[in-house]
């Protein structure tokens, strides 16, 4: 098996490889996990609502709409797939707003690993990339065999990233060197057997709205950075509670420390429930003051969508024309 | 890509219609002081004259004494349900007029709209709610007077006449401590604003006749020092409540003694911000923005010394450092500005002199890189390392966006540092240890201690300083004994 080579540089690998210590043991991962800095919900939660009424008009919201759409996974995860709507999902992507060709695109199609082909041909020359959703998702449970076939078939067919949950079974009765294995071995999945040594990208599902504890949601994050996630994500959109400012901010805080310590900087992607322009601004917010620039891209931030873009349409159309359209100014795929 | 700049987003100043010129509030009516006098406010931040104030002078006073005097006849014979249909209906109008009171606030005080809109008005609302509530329920209120234990007695009575002196730098919600308990209790007030901070009390005087108050309950002098001098001073007043300096307090203290006149203080403060190595770092280093930067720093309670255990030093200050660095400060009514004006030139100029002393006596200064308005009177949020218990920033109240910060090794060491001062009005504590919360909270001399937070109020929460930081407490059911013969 060919190990995976990001492209760190030798400093920041020498840094992870200090780290390699903690993830020895199931004891010292254990420590080293219950050993960071606790959360204080109520604190976090204020700070999270403080960043929400941060007022952005004018130039810096059509600067914010036009990043957040460039920044969705357009996202169509249902059982009913099919190929025809996953073209249409695509079209959408390339080109978002029929009657305003400067819309930018935006970053990924995110699909069930089957409709992989399907997306990869119909983006052909775009640049958008086509995620896929491993590992069982949104479960996660199947065995760890099952769950690295289920990755290497999404690569195999040609997918740029990966979005693979983890064991919450595993994670929640303090397995974490167990969570580690598989991410680490989903990781060493990403690689192209086609001998080209790149590697699709990985994003960590955490599913914070079972995790429940915001100490927990910042361990998971710990955990998927030092076992080599290049994404972690807040949740799956398929259960109760998906993605929210608070629990996105661990995660940002998370990866800025996580940056200080080793000098690896990882992606975040928020999930599940951002619908509004408004929403999606005050995420950009929360990015803005917690990692700054650098993060500012669709190389480093995401949104997991698939309602969002339409609403972030129309509050374009409204700043360009100084009126609101409407829903059928927009397109429904 | 272009850095995401926030665009302006300033709140309109065409909600609150400021008059050339504002008269004394007495009797119910509006008046120009009987020797003409006045002296003008300004806006901190552009150094504009909004407004021209009457100055009180002694006959002044002594007319809006004399008012109060009457009304309290008729005032504290009202069934206390009738006191709180007032209280109720001023609470009501401060919710209505909420925005526009919040703009009024930052153009004369310089503070941030976002603060004044979202901290500074709901909290004065609350007070006027709170203290409507018990207006008719006094006899269970305080100790010992409960009919229903069978101690009871006569029903607490109020005092007379309450003479108030409030600081700038709440102007409306240290109106609202003052007037919300003394009215519900059946006082009747006479109230001097701060000289720099007249107009909202100006407008609130409008809002007490908008809700039908009866003459001489509320009555406003502006003026400077000699106004609130002759007011504490004066014969006929009853009880003295002031929030401010500790030398004023001091003062005003020499001047009560050997009256009948109650009296309670407020006064200042230099409150240990006390973070241990497991304290949840991320909300420690937001407490500690918003203990010493909310309000520029113009808090008594601020958390002006930052303790920090020795171990977690270097990663707290980097955090802590960054985080300034985010800050925004500029224009009050911006939405998005963090820090706005400091309150007067006066004031500035004692920031500057402290903040030098802390540099001349081999304190390491730090502030982010942050560009101040031209005009208007600005002072960048600053860190001092490096301070020792011997420093004057350690020991002095700057009452201005300064934070001094120590270390300590022991928890024993944390106590003994923080109870090291000559004041006693606030103490925060930041560790994941509930154990350690409790014996701290118990060992240190602080009137409010805040456990994981800072700088939160509120109205059913009393509120007051040990040592030089006064005495008597505002707020909650002992803010109510204040204004009460029990």
């Amino acid at each position: 098996m060919p190990t995976t080579v990001p492209a760190y540089g030798k400093e920041a690998a020498e840094r992870l490889a200090s780290l390699a210590d903690v993830t020895a043991g199931d004891g010292a991962l254990r420590r080293f996990l219950h050993g960071l800095p606790g959360v204080d919900a109520v604190g976090l939660q204020a700070r999270a609502a403080t960043l929400g009424t941060r007022s952005i008009k004018t130039t810096a919201k059509a600067y914010a709409i036009d990043l957040a759409i460039s920044m969705i996974d357009l996202t169509t995860l249902e059982g009913a797939d099919t190929p025809g709507k996953v073209r249409a999902l695509c079209a959408k992507g390339i080109n978002p707003d029929p009657t305003d060709r400067s819309a930018p695109k935006v970053a990924a199609i995110c699909v069930y690993g089957d409709m992989v082909a399907t997306a990869k041909e119909a983006l052909t020359g775009s640049g958008i990339h086509v995620a896929a959703v491993a590992t069982a998702f949104p479960s996660g449970r199947a065995s760890l065999p099952v769950k690295l076939a289920d990755t290497r078939d999404a690569v195999a067919a040609g997918a740029d990233e990966i979005d693979m949950v983890i064991d919450r079974g595993a994670f929640l009765s303090g397995r974490y060197l167990d969570v580690f294995e598989e991410i680490r071995q989903v990781k060493e999945a990403c690689v192209r057997e086609d001998g080209s040594g790149t590697a699709a990208h990985l994003k960590v599902i955490f599913e914070t709205g079972e995790l429940q504890t915001y100490d927990n949601v910042r361990r998971a994050s710990w955990l998927a950075m030092l076992a080599g996630a290049d994404f972690i994500k807040t949740s799956t959109g398929k259960v109760a509670v998906n993605a929210t400012p608070p629990v996105t901010l661990v995660l940002l805080e998370a990866v800025r420390d996580f940056h200080a310590a080793v000098g690896v900087q990882v992606g975040v992607k928020p999930a599940g429930g951002i619908r509004t322009s408004k929403d999606a601004i005050k995420y950009l917010v929360m990015v803005n003051e917690t990692l700054g620039d650098e993060w500012l891209s669709p190389e480093w931030f995401r949104f997991g969508a698939s309602s969002l873009l339409n609403d972030l349409l129309m509050q374009r159309q409204k700043l360009s024309t100084g009126r609101y359209s409407g829903p059928d100014y927009v397109t429904v795929d | 890509m272009p850095v995401f700049e926030y665009a302006p987003a300033p709140e309109s100043r065409a909600v609150v219609d400021i008059a050339p010129s504002y008269g004394l509030f007495i009797d119910g009516e509006f008046a120009e002081a009987g020797d003409g006098k006045v002296f003008k406010t300004l806006s901190p931040s552009s150094e504009e004259v909004l407004s021209e104030v009457a100055q009180a002078g002694v006959e002044d006073v002594d007319r809006a004494v004399k008012a109060a005097r009457k009304a309290f006849e008729t005032w504290s014979a009202l069934p206390g349900s009738e006191r709180a249909k007032y209280l109720f209906r001023i609470a009501r109008i401060i919710q209505e007029r909420s925005r526009e009171l919040a703009v009024l606030e930052s153009l004369d005080n310089g503070k941030p709209i976002r603060e004044s809109r979202d901290a500074d008005l709901p909290l004065v609302a609350a007070h006027f709610f709170y203290y409507a509530g018990w207006a008719d329920k006094l006899a269970y209120a305080v100790r010992g007077r409960s009919p229903l234990n069978g101690t009871s007695g006569a029903d607490p009575r109020p005092l007379g006449v309450a003479g108030q002196v409030i600081p700038w730098n709440f102007p409306l919600l240290m109106l609202a401590w003052k007037i919300a308990p003394a009215l519900a209790t059946g006082n009747t007030v006479v109230l001097k604003p701060a000289e720099t901070t007249p107009l909202s009390a100006l407008f609130f005087a409008d809002i007490c006749r908008q809700a039908g108050l009866p003459k001489g309950v509320v009555n406003i002098v502006t003026g400077d020092g000699s106004t609130g001098a002759e007011l504490v001073a004066h014969p006929g007043i009853d009880k003295v409540a002031f929030t401010g300096s500790t030398e004023v307090g001091k003062a005003i203290a020499r001047t009560v003694a050997g009256t009948r006149k109650k009296v309670t203080l407020e006064l200042g403060g230099k409150a240990a911000n006390i973070v241990f190595d497991d304290a949840p770092l991320d909300q420690a280093v937001e407490g500690i923005v918003g203990g010493i930067f909310f309000n520029q720093g113009h808090v008594c309670c601020a958390g002006s010394r930052l303790l920090v255990q020795e171990s977690v030093q270097d990663e707290l200050l980097d955090a802590l450092k960054r985080r300034m660095s985010t800050l925004r400060v500029g224009d009050p009514l911006d939405k998005n500005t963090d820090i706005g004006a400091i309150n007067s030139a006066e004031q500035l100029a004692r920031i500057r002199a402290l903040a030098d002393a802390g540099e001349a006596e081999g304190a390491e200064r730090w502030a982010p890189a942050c560009e101040l308005p031209s005009s208007g009177y600005w002072f960048a949020p600053t860190l001092f390392t490096g301070v020792t218990q011997a420093h004057r920033i350690a020991r002095e109240e700057i009452f201005g966006p300064v934070l001094s910060v120590l270390t300590f090794r022991t928890p024993e060491e944390a106590v003994a540092k923080a109870n090291n001062t000559p004041y006693g009005l606030s103490a925060g504590i930041w560790t994941e240890k509930g154990s350690r919360i409790l014996w701290m909270a118990n060992k240190l001399r602080a009137g409010v201690v805040w456990s994981n937070t800072f700088n939160k109020f509120d109205p059913a929460s009393p509120f007051g300083g040990y040592k030089e930081s006064g005495y008597g407490r505002e707020g909650g059911r002992h803010g109510l004994e204040a204004y009460l013969d029990v």
